[in-house]
């Protein structure tokens, strides 16, 4: 049990996925420019990611075992389908979110925070329980640093930038302040 | 080129029509994938912490970019467009297998250090967006350049990154030692931040000079 509450806790806030190890940048610097979509957007990868965890599991277990080298294109038509079927759901139950997230819904498939995560799993050779705890702080750690990128750039917007920083400098910088604030957690433990 | 010619642009949305060389240099300059298009942000950041690291995490999507390119506008007539996206990563996981195998036998360390974003090149937006709006709309031989130019200029800003980072982070360029003994390094820059800092860096240099260039030019005030 405490590895698993490891597993969690490291992941989602040692190495956060964003602002630690990099993966899922494009909805980081893309949709952060209101909380409400921000977190929206790291439930629905949530739910992917979890999805992820298992099949990439189920699939580790059972059919990789005899072809290995079929890993990567495995993983990523898993991850392809599994989108679409979130897509499909959200745009039945929520069609505002659907609107809102537009362009990046289907590019969750190609968000390298839920690739990344099968093969994080996989190289670290976690058990389903293990991979699942994984699935969740990955998910909670990019949530909360969707929510947090977008309370900042939501301030942001009503400051008096330079004209020089109005475009992506500013907020890469303000992700690099994240990013070394994250490093604080390092002494909690190593990956 | 007369060979242009004989290629009908029938497929709607195709790019215009340009001599190969402006299909390479755009990829380098005014296109540029990750200072200009901001596509591939993860690599860029992920592996750049070394010089090595970045030239080769550059060349290997370079290989996957030409060829998934080129086979993806070879096949473009025969490619539904309902199932195109699938169709498209399904080429490009196939190329990205085997540049990680040719890598983890050839040069086993940095196959290693890079680890498991060798495979995430699949998932690189680079290579399905130009797929989606280049290769899949044109013959094999501008894709081709275009494919050419897009991973010369993802090799070129992501080694600047990473060897500025590697020189201040460690003060060795390539492996080897270039600041010296008495240089106190930079930790900061071979870690997360440093990777964040370097490209908000470059973005705001980029801005700056925009705007100065705005500023000699005032026939078009906005």
């Amino acid at each position: 049990m405490s590895n698993l509450a490891w597993i969690f806790f490291s992941t989602m806030l040692v190495n956060n996925f964003t602002l630690a190890m990099f993966l899922g940048l494009c909805p980081f610097f893309g949709v952060t420019s209101k909380v409400d979509t921000g977190w929206r957007l790291g439930a629905a990868n949530t739910f992917v990611l979890l999805i992820t965890a298992v099949s990439a599991w189920l699939l580790n277990t059972f059919v990789l075992a005899t072809v290995p080298f079929l890993r990567t294109i495995a993983f990523i038509v898993v991850i392809a389908s599994t989108v679409q079927i979130v897509e499909m759901i959200i745009k039945k139950l929520l069609p505002g979110l659907f609107r809102e997230l537009g362009i990046y819904l289907p590019l969750i498939t190609t968000n390298c925070a839920i690739l990344g995560l099968a093969l994080f799993q996989t190289s670290r050779g976690y058990t389903l329980l293990e991979g699942i705890a994984f699935a969740f702080g990955a998910g909670f750690g990019l949530t909360l640093a969707l929510t947090l990128m977008a309370s900042i750039r939501e301030r942001m917007d009503v400051a008096d930038v330079p004209l020089v920083a109005r475009r992506m400098g500013l907020v890469l910088v303000v992700a690099s302040c994240l990013s070394m604030a994250f490093m604080g957690f390092a002494g909690m433990g190593s990956s | 080129m007369t060979a242009s010619t004989t290629e009908t642009p029938t497929t709607p949305g195709a790019p215009a029509e340009a001599p190969l060389w402006t299909d390479v240099w755009h990829g380098i300059a005014d296109n540029n994938p990750v200072l200009v298009q901001m596509l591939g942000l993860c690599p860029a950041m992920a592996v750049s912490n070394s010089l090595a690291n970045g030239l080769a995490m550059g060349l290997a999507t370079t290989f996957v970019l030409a060829c998934s390119s080129v086979l993806v506008s070879v096949a473009r007539k025969g490619i539904p467009a309902e199932v195109r996206l699938t169709v498209y990563i399904l080429i490009i996981a196939t190329f990205v297998t085997v540049a990680d195998l040719a890598l983890a036998a050839t040069l086993p360390e940095i196959s290693k250090a890079l680890g498991p974003f060798v495979p995430l090149i699949v998932v690189n937006c680079i290579i399905l967006g130009r797929a989606e709006a280049f290769a899949g709309k044109v013959g094999p031989k501008r894709a081709l350049a275009d494919a050419i130019g897009m991973g010369v200029g993802f090799t070129l800003a992501l080694s600047t990154i990473s060897a500025v980072r590697e020189l201040l982070g460690s003060g060795s360029l390539l492996g080897f030692d270039v600041l010296g003994p008495r240089f106190e390094p930079w930790v900061v820059m071979v870690m997360p931040p440093g990777g964040f800092l370097m490209l908000g860096i470059i973005f705001l240099w980029m801005g700056w000079q925009m705007e100065r260039k705005r500023a000699r030019t005032p026939a078009v005030v906005a």
